[in-house]
């Protein structure tokens, strides 16, 4: 009887099957950078807003402070984002006719709150709380970047919880001493791991990392 | 579950005398070994349960096939919607960011407020606690504050003012009833009739007070189903005037209740609760415990914890207090009846030996004569102003309700009454019928309803207008003992309402809104200078500071003049507002309707309550439908067997059968009113079968524990619930740890782990406080957005109640003691639970508790199966109500809304523990003991249950566990639960005792 395949079929059976294995492997690796990937993050992608307000401009231009507009962020679980009549506490006095601003002053004069679109939007099962975040070292610039770099707002990091816990696992790396949270321009000094033990040793900082501290 | 109906009582009630069923049982079912307990027993979820609502045929298995496979893959697909932030405009006074705020407020029934704090959320109510500085609660709450919040954010309120049924406008209302007033005011008030609730606010009362200045003609009438009728004619029979009466339970050692509930329902019960269960704690080495002693005709929250209970007909209640009177040597025509046996003598005795530290109580259902006997016995004893304090009546228009109601509709029917304005309430299904209501209602000209529902009443009259909720208005009312109870609304109106003050200040020709209205009486009564000031701090407070003034008071009725009454044969029917939705007034609260009622633990239905013996005696099977006839009407209703119900009565509750509740209320049960007679019971009732069944739901066989094997007969009786009297507690305090040897420690699969470094979360239930409420399921309910499921869900055991009280009984059916046990989430350190999820998603942290991760889990109900306890939920379907928007206002953010597919259970309150945790590690310190209540713990009338950190040896929750009477449930698994009970002690009165 005459053999059904040729001699060639063994090569091509060898390579099809490194080229599955390959393909197997490239496909997860695929999946894997897609998933971090900005589009499906979110990250690095500046969202149209009712204004467009510049971070770059009022943090590094004007040296406001974080807290200024965010003013719970040493208090609660959310950071607070400024009333109308935060904006206007500058803004009935300067640019008082610039057109970018309308949207502030028709808030002001209607009542009608500005809706802004939520940047860092974590999952609803998610509950962060920045008061003690900022009480233990950490400062705003390590999880939203930096932001007086910004003209508009984007996010910096993924918020996946491999990120979370990157940090609740070593916050060695990333803590700083506590003066220095709402300094964006602050660099970790060469000798971060030693500081770090120490502030977290002093700071009493507890590494949490079962579920029910982020879920509930 | 589902009618009893395999049930054989003959063969039950032999098993019982020879003792060969288990020691504590719970239900007929489980004595009766129904394959369908079994069922309960040995699974989960019963097996014969049918999970999909259509029967499955072939052709939509291939679409439900086709539909999975072409989903499967596109699930985790979807995108993050994308958010708004809508910050203010201009920050509200107070404003706190997402930290929650607390008002004081009340929470009204039968017209007497408990004082409440209220959890708001950037303007959401959402929780409501007890305010701890408030003398009617002291922190605890009951079911119905606590229900109040769905309540008010119910979709099936009242919405617009109508007229003749259609959509009309405040404004023409006010318009209208300007013309009236005018037209009542030209003949002074003449035909001009209103109807309240039981009033005892001030300013309401002083604003109806003005109108019948103005128009002396006109009449306020009162009718309240829930207001202590009987106590204040009872009062005016003993006094010679209507006074309002409170006890000071803590101060009593013997306490002797004539069918009173006073530890559930009613003012003062949280208060109450509070203080008996602080009598029924163990002290080192001496005698504290108080002794109960209960005559009643139903089984009741109250007569769980007595020592000794007396199964009586309702008439004959007056006979015990008449014999009991007589035999303390009060001038009272004696009673003929010689069956109470040792009873009267043995009770008199103790009463006689705790001169000024007893206490009788009467109970609201019981008539004027029996509680002008319990004054005279407790001024007899010395016991008027130490344990019960007797001052000027609280209520605004103090009246016999029963006789007030029937004079209107004698004027309805006469043609007298020509505007009848109806503040509040349901009078035209809440009427006996032996009053025609109804019919005489509709005779009268101009009828103006104002009711938070469209209700049967509303949908009657000319005019109906929404009623602003407790929550969404200003007020005052009085609590028990007669403080005033601040009442400021958590919110606006949703839809608008209107408060009875502003009809009643509109009435006297003076239209304000609420605030200005309720403000405006204050600044008059209080008149001060600084009366700002002090209205704040009122406000913070919740009420102005003290009681009503307790008054020397003499018995000056002649009671020997009142003969009396006779004990009819046959069977009796007494009506009794439900345990849990009342007289009607919750029919539409979803929660009050899927919470197991305290004694029968059924749900969504109302029955004709009788003793087992009983119904063999009549010849009648549990869930058999019987025709209840009484003085010629006639109602239809299943009857459900309740051990220790009085022979020869039954009981049915009122609040059902309504016709126009709401989505969840109307058409459920059956309507007790149809028949009833004024007065709280009817005689010579009679009884027939009709030949149907009927599925009632009740949770009492759900969960239920294995109490022992067959393979280890040994086991037979694993002593979940431990029992013992004070003296044996004091000659030996581990009487309770020799009931159950519990396997050592060490002898386990299970990885030791350490839990010494940080927290050890640890809860401690004292059995000796529970009575079984409930208040801990619903605070359970509302803190961790526990939705309801219906009845049908709950047949098959799939109540999602996080924490659910087991009641177990002893004895016989003819009066079987009662124990409630509430039953969490172990928190195992060794959890049957966790190694068998295949994906992690249940596990423990090193403070011990029992994590479950929504997201991670798949729905294998591994986890459920496997737990000992039968504590952990799973959403059979899309249980929580996503859709209806009014409903989002009341969810508690800090707690995720579960979805289809996923196990849940309780989390000791993780959310509490965080934020405890957080705001201790802000300030560099431990959470504090005391510092975390858990949502059950913090509504507990009783204080039953503790929550703390069981490293902290200094916490009360480390004591607690130290104690001798502190075991764990099931203990000889192994599993080392954190959650913890206490023994029952009682004290049994040694004479009664010897039978």
């Amino acid at each position: 009887m005459a053999q059904i395949f040729p001699p060639s079929s063994n090569t091509v059976s060898k390579v099809s099957i490194v080229a599955a294995l390959l393909a197997i492997g490239g496909l997860g690796a695929a999946v894997f950078a897609i998933n971090k990937s900005p589009f499906v993050a979110r990250t690095k992608i500046p969202f149209d807003q009712a204004v467009p307000f510049s971070h770059k401009h009022h943090v590094a231009g004007l040296g406001v402070d974080c807290r200024y507009c965010h003013n719970t962020v040493e208090r609660t679980a959310t950071a607070g984002m400024p009333t109308t009549e935060t904006c206007m506490s500058c803004h009935s006095m300067i640019w008082t006719n610039a057109p970018m601003l309308e949207p502030v002053r028709q808030s002001w004069a209607t009542g009608k709150s500005l809706e802004w679109t939520r940047v860092h939007d974590l999952p609803g099962f998610v509950y962060f709380n920045h008061s003690i975040h900022v009480k233990g070292g950490i400062g705003c610039s390590e999880c939203h970047g930096r932001v007086d770099q910004m003209p508009l707002m984007y996010q910096e990091n993924t918020l996946y919880m491999e990120w979370c816990l990157d940090c609740h696992r070593n916050p060695e790396m990333r803590i700083r001493p506590r003066d220095k949270v709402f300094d964006m321009t602050y660099q970790h000094p060469a000798n971060q791991a030693e500081l770090g033990a120490k502030l977290v040793a002093e700071y009493k900082i507890q590494k949490y990392t079962d579920c029910y501290t982020c879920h509930r | 579950m589902s009618g009893n109906n395999q049930i054989d009582i003959g063969a039950i009630r032999e098993r019982l005398a020879t003792k060969s069923g288990p020691e504590y049982w719970r239900s007929l079912e489980e004595l009766a070994e129904t394959p369908e307990f079994q069922d309960y027993l040995e699974n989960e979820f019963p097996q014969a349960s049918t999970d999909w609502r259509q029967p499955l045929n072939r052709r939509n298995l291939l679409q439900l096939m086709g539909a999975s496979l072409g989903l499967a893959g596109l699930t985790a697909c979807t995108r993050q919607p994308l958010e708004k932030i809508v910050p203010y405009v201009k920050p509200p006074e107070e404003f706190s960011g997402n930290v929650p705020l607390f008002f004081a407020t009340g929470h009204v029934q039968g017209g007497y407020a408990t004082g409440i704090l209220v959890e708001s959320h950037q303007g959401r109510p959402t929780k409501a606690e007890g305010n701890p500085e408030h003398p009617g609660s002291l922190g605890g709450s009951d079911v119905f504050s606590q229900a109040s919040l769905l309540g008010m954010y119910d979709p099936d309120r009242s919405q617009d003012v109508l007229k003749e049924g259609l959509s009309s406008t405040p404004v023409s209302f006010w318009a209208a009833l300007t013309v009236l007033r005018e037209q009542h005011l030209a003949k002074k008030g003449a035909g001009l009739r209103i109807l309240t609730e039981n009033v005892t606010s001030p300013s309401l009362t002083a604003a109806l007070r003005t109108v019948l200045e103005q128009m002396p003609e006109a009449r306020w009438h009162v009718y309240d189903p829930m207001a202590p009728d009987g106590a204040r004619e009872g009062a005016r029979l003993a006094f010679g005037e209507p006074a309002s009466c409170y006890y000071n339970v803590k101060a009593a050692d013997v306490i002797v209740t004539l069918d009173s509930d006073f530890l559930y329902v009613g003012a003062g019960s949280v208060r109450y609760s509070r203080d008996f269960a602080e009598r029924r704690r163990p002290a080192e080495g001496r005698k504290t415990l108080s002794r109960l002693y209960s005559a009643e005709v139903t089984p009741t929250v109250t007569s769980s914890l007595s020592d000794h209970r007396l199964p009586l007909k309702s008439a004959e209640i007056e006979h015990f207090a008449r014999a009991l009177a007589t035999k303390l040597g009060i001038g009272v025509a004696g009673s003929s009846v010689s069956s109470f046996g040792k009873w009267v003598d043995t009770v008199a005795a103790d009463l006689q030996a705790h001169q000024g530290s007893s206490l009788v109580v009467a109970g609201d259902h019981q008539p004027p004569i029996v509680h002008a006997i319990a004054h005279a016995i407790n001024e007899k004893l010395g016991n008027i102003g130490k344990t019960a304090m007797v001052a000027d009546s609280f209520e605004g228009n103090p009246v016999s309700h029963d006789a007030s109601l029937k004079q209107l509709v004698d004027e309805m029917n006469s043609g007298a009454a020509e505007t009848v304005i109806v503040l509040g309430g349901n009078p035209v299904y809440t009427a006996p019928a032996d009053l025609g209501f109804k019919e005489a209602f509709l005779k009268v000209k101009n009828r103006i309803h104002l009711g938070l529902y469209n209700d049967e009443t509303g949908s009657l009259c000319h005019w109906h207008v929404p009623e602003a909720h407790t929550l969404e208005s200003w007020g005052d009312a009085r609590s028990y003992d007669g403080t005033v109870t601040l009442i400021q609304p958590l919110i606006e109106p949703l839809y608008g309402g209107k408060t009875a003050l502003e009809i009643a200040t509109a009435l006297g020709g003076r239209q304000a809104t609420n605030h200005n209205a309720w403000k405006r009486f204050w600044r008059a009564r209080v008149n001060a200078p600084d009366f700002e000031a002090r209205l704040q701090k009122a406000l913070h407070d919740g009420m102005w500071e003290g009681a009503a003034p307790a008054k020397a008071v003499k018995v000056t009725g002649n009671l020997g003049a009142v003969a009396a009454s006779a004990i009819p044969s046959g069977l009796e029917v007494s009506f009794r507002p439900d345990p849990t939705i009342l007289d009607g007034r919750y029919a539409n609260n979803g929660w009050l309707q899927e919470l197991p009622k305290p004694v029968t633990k059924t749900v969504w239905d109302n029955a004709v309550l009788m003793n087992p013996l009983t119904a063999e005696r009549l010849g009648i099977g549990p869930s058999d439908v019987v025709t209840l006839k009484v003085g010629g009407k006639s109602v239809n209703g299943p009857v459900w067997l309740v051990p220790g119900q009085a022979k020869d009565t039954v009981t049915v509750h009122l609040g059902y059968g309504r016709s126009r509740a709401g989505k969840a209320g109307t058409g459920v049960g059956f309507n007790a009113n149809s028949i009833r007679t004024t007065g709280k019971w009817a005689d010579s009732a009679e009884i027939a079968k009709t030949g149907n069944t009927y599925k009632m739901v009740s949770t009492q066989t759900h969960g239920g524990l294995l109490q022992g094997t067959e393979m280890d007969i040994e086991a037979a009786n694993r002593k979940l619930v431990r029992v013992a009297s004070e003296e044996e507690y004091l000659k030996e305090p581990h009487v309770f740890r020799h009931m159950w040897e519990a396997p050592p420690a060490a002898l386990t699969l299970y990885q030791p782990y350490d839990y010494s470094k940080t927290y050890a979360w640890g809860m401690v239930i004292d059995l000796s406080a529970c009575h079984g409420c409930g208040a801990c399921t619903l605070a359970c309910q509302a803190e961790n957005n526990i939705p309801v499921v219906g009845k049908e869900e709950v047949s098959r055991g799939r109540e999602m109640h996080w924490i659910r009280v087991d009641r177990y009984h002893k004895g016989d059916f003819a009066n079987p003691a009662a124990y409630s046990q509430p039953l969490t989430c172990m928190h195992c350190e060794n959890a049957p639970c966790e190694p068998v999820c295949p994906v992690h998603a249940t596990m423990h942290n090193d403070e011990g508790i029992n994590q479950m991760v929504y997201n991670r889990c798949v729905g294998t109900r591994y986890c459920s199966n496997n737990c000992p306890y039968k504590v952990r939920r799973f959403n059979f379907f899309l249980y929580a109500d996503w859709d209806t928007k009014s409903l989002h206002g009341l969810r508690n953010p800090d707690v995720t809304v579960r979805s289809r597919g996923v196990m849940e259970k309780c989390t000791l309150c993780t959310q509490r523990i965080t934020r405890a945790k957080i705001e201790a590690e802000k300030q560099d310190r431990k959470v504090r003991d005391g510092e975390i209540l858990t949502a059950c713990q913090q509504a507990c009338p009783t204080g039953a249950i503790v929550f703390g950190d069981i490293n902290d040896r200094a916490a009360k929750v480390a004591k607690l566990r130290a104690e001798a009477r502190n075991y764990g449930l099931l203990e000889d698994l192994n599993t080392k639960p954190r959650v913890t009970y206490l023994a029952r002690l009682q004290n049994p009165n040694p004479e009664l005792e010897k039978g």
